[in-house]
């Protein structure tokens, strides 16, 4: 992926985040709201001040998770609905740990986010191997993984976890094993911040690292683009398969951890994450990029982060966050029309005599478009 | 003692199963034809929000009738709505799984949007539901009366009927016949002059219309009320049309298993000797089967071959 | 004169590209008229357009006389043409009767009546000469059926203008022999073909006239009685051709490649392999020939690692590697131009530069520890682009998508032949290649036999094995029919030993 290609796809993320801010705004006004007001409230509530910087950023956190996880996934040919599911467990993973062991910080924080990362993995490998050996479509089975996470915690965090109040929420954890920092809260005036956001920033350069740079990653992009040929030339596909999805677990799993150890203290049972698939939204937007998942995950760290107040200060639903975002996708997914139109415009520059813009012309004379001959 | 468990929990298993066969019914057309729709949940969010709309507005007014029409409304709902996928899918050759998970949020969060708008709490109440009617003649036959016959939603045997109608039309028809070669090979349609591009919007709009129906009957059998989600229906009615092997008869049955097995998870607490296995097994109970049987019939799978490709006139 | 269809000035341009450009074809009524060009001179395009797939840009059609828009196939089928497609397209699971009454199926009521077209079939099957069975499924019956499958599909539809686009590719000569006299009984009823076709000794024995096509113009119409395969070489490709390839004697050295009492099954579960015994030597080049799917495939894949041997061994300079992995296999010395260039050979996504180390990105210098170094891996494409002649408009970063086919064949011999293997295997190297690129690959294999190594040559073209081969091995059904040496040998004897008559027999 060279610069030209990348520089492509930012103009049509934007291009896409402008057509989704645009639905939320005809909603708006479908609704009888004021859309310019209604976005005002919407993007302060996530920046205004320090403490909503500090709870955007935290709200951030899980998607830029989430997101490298369907990002990592897609690099290699790979859909990983899945992280629904692997955040669950790699936050049920989180919690248990914490609460189980009464460590000192030092000790006990690294190992519950090893455990989270483990959960996720775990979480993870199931489709990826069940893919690479059986060929079973890995979305079909990423949610049966959902589902089962999500039963699973329904029973064992009441089971052997439960808190002291509710029947559906589990103990809270100690400030050991909690990502919250007291500087780091005090800094932001008390927001959710916690260390999650630098874990996420520092994986977020180990995925690009790997992705760019690394053998590793050479032969999972291989395996992704063109599984045969990269047979062929004696890469095991199996084993990139199971390893992409063991990795991308692993990723959704530390968003569990950041979420449910650090934004939270606790685990609500009865509820599918929905940072889960807002991943996908964020891996798109992000052009499957990890630095544009970064970018893309703050963005949408704004708008979750700022729809209570706008809801607060206009009645404006709360969903509209989730419609924004969803639209975002759809736009997303059909960028081949956004990229059609701007193909259209460059070949008019073409044709009037332009010669500094590329053309695709694709393959020569010998394999024209009608195939051979 | 067994027996009247069974007796009991057989009509909760054909109203669960319902919204699921007629969800992978629909599912089942637009595969047939070639493309994939993950959105198969969302667009059941679609239905079941469109007939608690239509139906709480409306029961008052035109009782009875009011029923009938939130379902075609949903039905209807969920065509429009899945022409988004359909032009993404077939027009602009986009990613199916992506553009169908679009579907999906975009539904759930445009319905809560509009009945937090409408209610303010995003949750529609209807009042009256379907009446369950026991069928006059065929109720006296023993065993199967009481199985079959007993305390069913009128909405069953439609669903049914949509079965069997979709069983004649897929493998009796010229119709069935072509929606079968678009999704085998839709250059060799193409070739033989069949608009693979029609036929894929077609069968698209089928499975949002069917999608559609499956949330509004959940709404007038056993729900009652909307509230934002069907809980995994559509995802479920996706994996029950891999484990029914793309046939329509398959499909009964998966996903009748489904539904009866969804339905022992959730009364066993009330039944004695269920209540001692634990929940965490029967709930996960169908979808750990669900993995097993896809592994299971992953060498002799019988997917449509050209499912989820997009199909592109200038590609040879 | 009567002509059933003319094609006048047609012009058909893709992006970058003019496919068709001022190009005249006339056809008589019953006659075999060929399109001669060698690959990627646009006759598929021209035939597409005649069928409705495509639309041309200028020019006009007309059919007896009347001119015409050929919106669709749908429309070319009213207008009574069809055509025999390369790659055929039937529907694996359906059988013959509803492959052929596809898109127009005979119904009684909404129901399709079965009984009546697989009649209505049988009789057409009867008057044409054309074996189907009706009831059969298409997964289930011969390539040579198939094919005869496709033409009834334009029978059913009263076609009079049959388009027959490359269609002994895939038969035996055998079966090329049974087509052509399939073509004549048509012409004989009062069809008209047109035979797209690169081979000239076919339209030698069938056409009656030819029109030859190079880069998208038209060259001419020619008599083919009157007119020698020299002279319509000559106008396919421009300038004089010799068809042999230079090639010194060579004395064949110790043997490299060993194949011992090989069986493997194929993907439908059958033996496709039986009891394969075979030797390379270094310093020669040993070609296989046989009609597609008869094993070959499953040979090659067993040698390079991608398919396991039910018995039997494969030794590759005196050592076992019958179990080895690929990578083990490549690293001792073997190298391999698979035969489909997209699916196996690159990956159209990525750069030339991580193409050209598909093989050895984890070996030094390319990579160190797990790290690429982007400086060797550019350094190294450059210098093999440079030296197998691969050009790209934008040099080594450009992806591999963008090049040419035969840029993109260049690249993959470049690259295994870089490697200096002791073993190269080749399978159909030269497909769907212009003649340009076609020579140039034939003489680095040649060389690569000069240098002393070991090529197995595996090609679905007779012409190629014998010009190139040292010795020729022939496979049907899975197993070893003879071997001969080049040069005491033709293509008659080399076409029974397909059809599986082995030498000394009659047929």
């Amino acid at each position: 992926m060279k610069r030209k290609e990348l520089g492509n796809e930012y103009t049509t993320a934007l291009i896409a985040v402008g057509l989704g801010l645009l639905a939320g705004a005809l909603l708006m006004l479908v609704t009888g709201n004021n859309p310019i007001l209604g976005f005002i409230y919407l993007f302060s509530g996530g920046l205004m001040n320090i403490e909503r910087i500090g709870n955007t950023l935290a709200t951030a956190t899980p998607l830029i998770f989430t997101g490298l996880s369907v990002a990592f996934a897609f690099k290699t040919g790979l859909f990983n609905i899945g992280g629904a599911g692997q955040m669950l467990i790699g936050g049920l993973c989180a919690t248990v740990v914490g609460l189980t062991f009464a460590w000192p910080k030092p000790l006990l924080l690294p190992v519950v986010i090893l455990a989270a990362a483990l959960g996720g993995a775990l979480w993870g490998l199931v489709p990826g191997l069940l893919k690479a050996k059986f060929n079973v479509h890995e979305v079909v089975c990423a949610i049966m993984m959902n589902w089962i996470a999500y039963w699973s915690v329904y029973y064992i965090i009441p089971g052997y976890f439960k808190g002291p109040y509710l029947e559906t929420e589990s103990r809270r954890i100690s400030a050991a094993a909690s990502l919250k920092v007291e500087w780091l809260t005090k800094l932001f005036n008390g927001s959710y911040i916690n260390l999650g956001f630098f874990l996420a920033l520092a994986v977020v350069i180990i995925i690009a690292y790997i992705l760019d740079r690394t053998t590793l990653g050479y032969e999972l992009k291989a395996v992704g683009f063109n599984r045969y040929a990269s047979e062929y030339a004696g890469i095991k596909a199996e084993r990139n398969i199971i390893l992409s999805m063991v990795i991308a677990g692993a990723c959704a799993g530390l968003g569990g951890a950041s979420f449910y150890v650090g934004y939270a203290s606790n685990m609500q049972i009865g509820v599918l994450p929905s940072q889960g698939f807002d991943g996908m939204a964020v891996s798109l937007l992000g052009a499957n990029s990890p630095w544009g998942v970064f970018l893309a995950a703050i963005f949408f760290g704004i708008l979750h982060s700022g729809k209570g107040f706008m809801n607060a200060m206009t009645h404006v639903p709360p969903e509209i966050a989730d419609t924004i975002i969803a639209t975002i996708i759809y736009f997303s997914a059909t960028s081949v029309l956004i990229e059609k139109y701007r193909a259209r415009i460059r070949k008019r520059r073409l044709e009037k005599g332009r010669t500094d813009l590329p053309l695709d012309t694709g393959a020569g004379l010998d394999e024209t478009v009608g195939g051979e001959g | 003692m067994w027996w009247s468990i069974i007796e009991q929990i057989f009509p909760y298993a054909i109203a669960y199963t319902v919204p699921l066969l007629i969800t992978a019914l629909g599912g089942l057309y637009s595969e047939r034809s070639g493309v994939v729709n993950i959105g198969l949940e969302g667009l059941m969010v679609i239905g079941f929000f469109t007939s608690a709309l239509t139906i709480s507005q409306l029961e008052s007014i035109l009782p009875g009738t009011a029923i009938w029409l939130g379902l075609l409304l949903a039905a209807i709902a969920g065509a429009l709505f899945s022409l988004l996928h359909a032009f993404a899918s077939v027009t602009l050759n986009a990613n199916q799984v992506i553009s169908g998970t679009a579907i999906n949020m975009m539904a759930g969060a445009v319905t809560v949007y509009l009945a937090r708008h409408i209610t303010g709490s995003g949750n529609i109440l209807i009042v009256n539901g379907l009446i369950r009617r026991n069928i006059p003649y065929l109720v006296k036959i023993p065993v199967l009366g009481r199985l079959f016959f007993t305390q069913t939603y009128a909405t069953t045997w439609l669903v049914l009927a949509i079965l069997l109608i979709s069983w004649f039309l897929l493998y009796k028809t010229p119709f069935g016949l072509r929606l079968r070669a678009c999704g085998e090979h839709p250059q060799a349609a193409d070739a033989a002059g069949v608009n693979v591009y029609r036929m894929r919007y077609l069968a698209v709009l089928i499975s949002g219309a069917c999608a559609g129906l499956g949330g509004a009957i959940i709404l007038v059998t056993y729900a009652g009320e909307f509230n934002g989600t069907v809980a995994g229906i559509g995802f479920l009615a996706m994996a029950a049309l891999i484990f029914g092997q793309w046939k329509p008869l398959g499909i009964l049955g998966a996903t009748f298993f489904f539904g009866l097995a969804s339905t022992i998870a959730n009364v066993s607490q009330a039944i004695p000797t269920l209540a001692k296995i634990p929940g965490i097994l029967l709930k996960n109970f169908p979808y750990i089967v669900t993995l097993l049987v896809l592994v299971f019939f992953s060498k002799s799978t019988q997917a449509p071959r050209a499912s989820g490709e997009p199909y592109d006139k200038g590609k040879r | 004169m009567d002509y059933v269809v003319e094609m006048l000035k047609i012009r058909k341009e893709f992006p970058g590209v003019v496919a068709n450009d001022d190009i005249t074809l006339q056809l008589k009524q019953g006659e075999i008229h060929a399109l001669l060009g060698e690959n990627g001179a646009g006759k598929s395009t021209l035939m597409s357009i005649l069928f409705g797939l495509y639309q041309p840009d200028q020019g006009v059609i007309k059919v007896r006389g009347q001119e015409v828009n050929i919106a669709d196939p749908n429309v070319a089928n009213t207008l009574g043409i069809g055509m025999v497609h390369q790659h055929f397209k039937l529907v694996h699971n359906f059988t013959v009767t509803e492959n052929i009454m596809l898109g127009m199926e005979m119904t009684k009521g909404i129901v399709i009546d079965h009984r009546a077209a697989a009649k209505k079939i049988q009789q057409l099957s009867e008057k044409y000469g054309l074996n189907v069975d009706p009831n059969a499924k298409i997964e289930d019956i011969s390539v040579g059926m198939q094919q005869r499958v496709e033409i009834m599909k334009m029978l059913y539809r009263d076609a009079e203008v049959l388009i027959f686009d490359e269609p002994t590719s895939v038969l035996t000569p055998q079966e090329v022999n049974d087509l052509m006299e399939i073509m004549r009984n048509l012409v004989q009823e009062g069809k008209s073909i047109i035979l797209i076709t690169h081979k000239l000794k076919e339209i030698k024995a069938i056409a009656h006239r030819c029109t030859v096509i190079r880069r998208g113009r038209m060259i001419g119409t020619v008599e083919v009685g009157s007119t020698s395969e020299e002279k319509m070489a000559q106008m396919m490709v421009g300038r004089e051709i010799s068809f042999e390839v230079e090639k010194e004697d060579r004395e064949a050295g110790a043997v490299v490649l060993k194949v011992d009492n090989l069986s493997a099954l194929n993907n439908r579960k059958v033996m496709g392999l039986k009891d394969f015994s075979l030797e390379v030597r270094s310093g020669e080049i040993l070609g296989l020939a046989g009609v597609d799917g008869n094993g070959q495939n499953e040979l090659v894949e067993v040698i390079t690692g991608l398919r396991k041997a039910e018995s039997g061994q494969v030794m590759l300079k005196g050592t076992d590697i019958t179990n080895l992995s690929i990578r083990e296999r490549i690293r001792m010395g073997m190298a391999y131009i698979p035969a489909d260039r997209h699916k196996h050979g690159l990956i159209l996504d990525y750069s030339i530069e991580e193409n050209m180390i598909l093989k050895n990105y984890n070996q030094e210098p390319y990579a160190e520890k797990g790290l690429l170094n982007q400086e060797a891996i550019q350094e190294h494409t450059g210098r093999v682009m440079a030296e197998f002649d691969v050009r790209s408009g934008q040099g080594s970063i450009a992806l591999a998508r963008s090049l040419s086919g035969g840029n993109q064949q260049k690249a993959i011999v470049g690259r295994e032949i870089d490697s200096d293997p002791d073993l190269l295997i080749a399978v159909q190297p030269t497909r769907g290649l212009d003649v340009g690129a076609i020579e140039y690959i034939h003489k680095r294999i040649v060389e690569q036999r000069d240098k002393g190594k070991a090529v197995l040559l595996v090609s679905l073209e007779l012409d190629e094995i014998l010009s190139l081969s040292d010795r020729i091995a022939v496979i049907t059904n899975g197993e070893l029919i003879g071997i001969v040496e080049a040069k005491e040998t033709n293509e008659q004897e080399i076409g029974l030993m397909m059809a599986g008559v082995q030498r000394g027999e009659t047929a």
